[in-house]
Formats: structure tokens, sequence, C-alpha cells
């Protein structure tokens, strides 16, 4: 009987006898979804609207006049956006493949260590998620001492390891069984081969987590653009969107544009928010089908810390 | 054999602790070396090139080259009126963030699980999170849709035959503004948060509190909010730890402070005004460098202090919630 109440709740949720409650809180969370999406289908409107009608008619949800000019622009000068993509592709990828094995690596050293060392590793790692140097000492020793400056390694390096993700998986990796590792060392496995064989493949929900908020940064980074690249061919995708939203010749005014887009006026507005379905779109769609590991990844960050 | 045995002996003795715990500890070490030398060059390093703050720098002396000034650099940024201006812009617009997005988040976790089973909830969810997946460039073309002098809202005020308004000239519109844009990229995640925790409380509670005549809105706040409020203090707590430190994309992209100075007086935080300063700097305007250098040791020390005392707290009320 119980079991049965048990399951009726389960159904309908604890609350929902009232149909009319429910249908209400449905509509609420709608028009908060929608809101959600409003200004995404807003650029996406504009990118598809006619030139002329903005204009006139000024930004619309759905166009008066719909065209396809801008994107017929912006695929005819695609040299910039095509290298912008290499960039950020080539930095999230090595980024996040080196920065999940340092991080890994130095997470599960520290549960290996005993007595004071380890106290002093974690304060070692604890203190700079507590204290930062802030931004003009951090631009100066890149530039100076590293001399990092317009390179594609000022992009990757400083997101490698962070020290509030080590301390995560520090914090799994202690809470595996340490039979386990016991065990491979009495059979003479060393600390590297336990790490690689025993420890990795009993972590891979953890890793994917992590891995996956380590892309996600390294693909949205603007900062680390913004500070170190200045005119280098090293600019990534948020950087060239910024500079679009900043100036929107930066795509217009080029040679490229010029010699390829002879007698076309380019369709300034529209085109900006094309610049901006194409440049973000893919992302987002991507980010979308593994929308549910980011669910999961925050519930690890915040509440089983 | 005798031999052979006292000389084992002395070799043992004569192996320092130090080397002999090295020899132990070697293989570890290896493992973590990569990270350590990562977050020294990265992590520690600057730290000591704060320094620069009590320094007048020069670039073609570097930063232990330049000559000291003692705290001049301070004084001479807590003597203009922009220190009182980025920090309490910082500070006000965080607690306005902190209060909104609790409030919202909350609502909205409770909402939800009333229809929890509901298949739509997990696609409101993933609706929910979309921001978190678009980098804060993006924002600013949202802002500029929205509230350029052609852009959505005048097109509206328009059809209404009312007048249009020049959004990025009128500070007055940006506090809510950016409230709004602040509680849109966020909210997913609170309420995400909130969510898996009420998710957890025991269907029994509520049974229970049924059994005594509570109606609903009783039973979500003498039971469900009481069962979730160490979540809630810690977070509150956590972000009040961090108040003193700004979401720089927000400020930086969704007002457009970089090519207009005309909302700089409700929308120019610390973390903006030391990028600007930098900024300036670099493209050799006539800046106070070592102004925006004392800033940010500022921001680094209050900050510091704010997360320890905060992190102090939640340890007193939950000890396994709290950071270190």
């Amino acid at each position: 009987m119980a079991e049965k109440a048990m399951e009726m709740t389960l159904k309908t949720g604890y609350y929902g006898r009232q149909r009319g409650a429910r249908l209400l809180i449905h509509l609420i969370v709608i028009g908060v979804a929608l809101l959600m999406l409003f200004p995404f289908w807003l650029i996406i409107s504009v990118s598809f609207t006619d030139n002329l009608d903005l204009a006139r008619n000024g930004y619309q949800l759905i166009p008066k006049q719909i065209s396809f000019a801008a994107y017929d622009y912006l695929f005819r000068v695609p040299q910039q956006l095509i290298k912008a993509y290499g960039v950020t592709i080539f930095v999230t990828f090595f980024g996040t493949s080196i920065g999940i094995l340092t991080m890994s690596m130095l997470g599960y050293g520290m549960t290996r260590l005993v007595g004071k060392t380890r106290r002093v590793a974690v304060l070692f790692v604890l203190f700079p998620v507590l204290f930062s140097g802030g931004l003009i000492p951090f631009y100066l020793v890149m530039t100076q001492m590293y001399k990092l400056k317009d390179t594609i390694t000022a992009l990757v390096f400083p997101y490698l390891v962070s020290p509030f993700y080590v301390l995560l998986l520090r914090s799994y990796f202690a809470q595996l069984p340490q039979e386990i590792i016991e065990a491979a060392k009495m059979d003479g496995a060393s600390e590297f081969r336990t790490f690689f064989q025993i420890i990795i493949p009993l972590s891979t929900p953890v890793l994917a987590t992590i891995g996956l908020f380590t892309a996600l940064g390294y693909w949205n980074d603007y900062w680390l653009a913004l500070l170190f690249i200045a005119k280098s061919p090293y600019k990534p995708l948020q950087l060239l969107l910024f500079n679009m939203l900043n100036n929107v010749e930066v795509l217009t005014r080029t040679p490229e544009a010029a010699a390829q887009t002879a007698g076309i006026l380019p369709p300034v507005e529209p085109l900006r928010m094309a610049m901006a379905v194409v440049a973000a779109g893919p992302g987002v769609i991507f980010s979308l089908a593994l929308g549910r590991y980011f669910v999961r990844g925050i519930t690890l960050g915040a509440i089983s810390k | 054999m005798e031999i052979a045995r006292a000389q084992s002996g002395r070799a043992v003795s004569q192996i320092s602790p130090f080397v002999r715990y090295m020899r132990r500890n070697l293989p570890i070490f290896a493992l973590m070396a990569l990270g350590v030398i990562h977050i020294v060059m990265i992590q520690y390093m600057p730290m000591f090139g704060m320094v620069i703050a009590f320094k007048n720098y020069r670039f073609a002396d570097g930063i232990f080259g330049s000559p000291w000034v003692g705290f001049d650099n301070f004084r001479f940024l807590f003597g203009s009126k922009i220190a009182f201006q980025i920090t309490f812009n910082t500070v006000y617009m965080n607690f306005l963030f902190i209060v909104t997005g609790t409030i919202s988040a909350l609502t909205l976790a409770i909402l939800l699980n009333e229809i929890y089973h509901h298949k739509l909830t997990q696609v409101y969810q993933v609706t929910l999170f979309l921001p978190f997946f678009v980098g804060a460039v993006i924002l600013g073309y949202f802002s500029l849709a929205l509230f350029r002098s052609d852009g959505f809202i005048n097109t509206i005020l328009k059809s209404l035959n009312m007048q249009p308004i020049l959004f990025y000239m009128e500070p007055k519109y940006w506090r809510y503004i950016l409230v709004g844009a602040n509680l849109w990229s966020s909210i997913g995640f609170g309420t995400v948060l909130y969510l898996s925790g009420i998710i957890g409380i025991n269907p029994e509670y509520y049974e229970a509190a049924e059994i005594d005549g509570a109606n609903k809105l009783q039973q979500i706040f003498y039971v469900m909010i009481p069962m979730i409020r160490y979540l809630i203090v810690i977070q509150l707590l956590l972000a009040v730890g961090k108040i003193f430190t700004a979401n720089f994309g927000l400020f930086y992209f969704v007002p457009q402070i970089y090519n207009n100075g005309q909302l700089l007086p409700v929308a120019d935080v610390i973390d903006t005004f030391v990028f600007r300063a930098f900024r300036g700097g670099m493209s050799g305007q006539i800046v106070n460098l070592g102004m925006a250098a004392a800033a940010g040791f500022y921001q680094s020390v209050v900050g510091f202090i704010l997360i320890v005392s905060a992190n102090f707290l939640v340890k007193k009320i939950s000890p396994e919630n709290a950071l270190f």
C-alpha cells in the first residue's frame, strides 16, 4: 500500500493533484524559457533581414523582407573565419587534452602523499584559488619573462592547470578504494603504471566532466586573446567576434574582401549578426547535445565537494 | 659476512632522512611535476610581480628594475574619486546580482520541482542552461540588437508612437539592464543547483507536514526551504566572499564600455578599470599603469580577506561544505 502511494507520488509529483496548478507552472516556465531563447531568435532574425528593410524598420523579430545577402557576403570572404575556427579548434584540443592529463596526474599524486608533505601540497594548490596576482603582474610575467606575446602558446598555456579542478580531481581520487592501489603496488606496478592503467579507467566519468568544462572554457575564451594577441595570425573565434562587434569593417575592409566582393556593398548590420550566428552557432549546438553532462558537472562541483 | 653487514649498516646510516624521503616519494613527485611547475609559473610568479604596485613601472627597466615609489600609487588611486566609484559599482552590482539571482533561481527550482517528472522538464533545464554555452562576447551582440538606436526595444517604442531612447548615452537604465543580463546568463546554473538540493529531500517530510494540515505554501516555507537552507547559506556566503571580483565580460561587453565612456559611472568596475588602464598604457596613452596595478593589488588583498572570512563562517555552519 505504502509502495503504491510512493509510486503515485513519483508519477504525479508530490503536490501534483491539481492539474490547473501544474499547467500554470508549465506556462510560467515556458515563459522563462522563451525569454532565454529570445536574444538568439533576435540575432538570427536580423541576420536574415534585408538591409533596406532593417534601415527603414529597425530590428524586428520577424523580418518583413527576408534576405540571404549577409550569408552570401560572409561566405565570399571566409578566410578570417576559417582561420579563427582553426585557431580555436587547435587551442581547445591541445589545451583540454594536455590540461586534463596534467591536472589528473597532479591531483592523483597529491592523494599518494602522506603527512606534512600532503598538507603542504594541498596548501600549494589551494592558495591560488583564493589569491591571485592580478592582471598587470600576470601580463608582465607572460610577456617579459616568458616572451609569449603574439604566440599561440599564450592561448593554451595559462589555462592548462586550474587549481580548482585539481582539488576536485584530488577529492575524487581520494575516495577510490585504496586496496586496489595497494594491490597494484604489491604486484610491482610503478606509480605511473598504477595511474595510467588503474586510476584513469576508474575515473572516466569525472575526467569527462572536467574535460568538458575545460574545453568549453577554451572554446569561449576571449580573455587571453584580448591580452596577448595584438597583430598575429593567431586570432581565435572569440577575438574575431569581439573585433566585429567593435567594428564591422574588420571583415569588409580587407584586401581579400575587396577582391572577392567587387561591387557588392556589404549589408553591414545583418552581416555582423550573421557572423555571430556562424561563429557561435556550432559551439552552442554541440554543447546542447552534451547538456546533461554539464548539468551533472554543476552538482559535482558545488555539492559533493 | 661481518664486514658486509657493517658496510651495509654504515650505508644506511649515511643516507640522510631527506634523501631517503626523496627516494621513496620520487615517483610521486615526478607524477606531480608538470602541474606543480605550471602552477608556479602561472599562479605564483605573478604574485611576486605584484611588487609593481609599489613601483613606478617603466617598460625599459622591467618589473624588478623599475624604481620604488612606496605607497604613491595607492595615494594616487585613493585620492581620486575613481577608487570609490569602481569599488561601489563592483560591490553594489554584485549585491544586486546575489539578491536577484538567489530569489529567481530558488523560485524556478521550486516550480520545476513540482513538475519534475514531466518529460518537458529536461528540456526546460537545458534551455535555462543555454547561456552557459555561449561566450560573453555574444552578450555584446545581444545588447546591440536590443539597445541600439534602431534596435529591437526602439522598434517597439516606435510602433507605440513613443520617443526612442538612446540607451548607450543614458547611464540611468544600465543598473537594471546589467541585473537583467546577469540574471539571463546565470539563472540556469543556480536553478540546477537548488533543484538538485530539493530533489534530494525525502518526500516523507512533506507527507508528515501534510498530515499535520500544512498546505502547499506552508510545506515549501516550513519544510523545503529549511531542508536546503545549508545549500542556500553556503552559496550566499561564497558569493559574498567573491563580491570584490566582478564578471569582467558582463561589464565590458554588455554596456560596450570599450568604445563608450558615457556609461562608465555605473558600469566601470574594478576589473574593467584595471583592464582599461592597462590597455591605455599598452597603446601609449598617458595613463598611470601604477594606479591600475595598485587597484589590482587592492582587489586581490581585500578579495582574499573576504573569501577566507566567508570560508571561516561556512566551516562553522557545515564543515563538509567549506572550501578548505
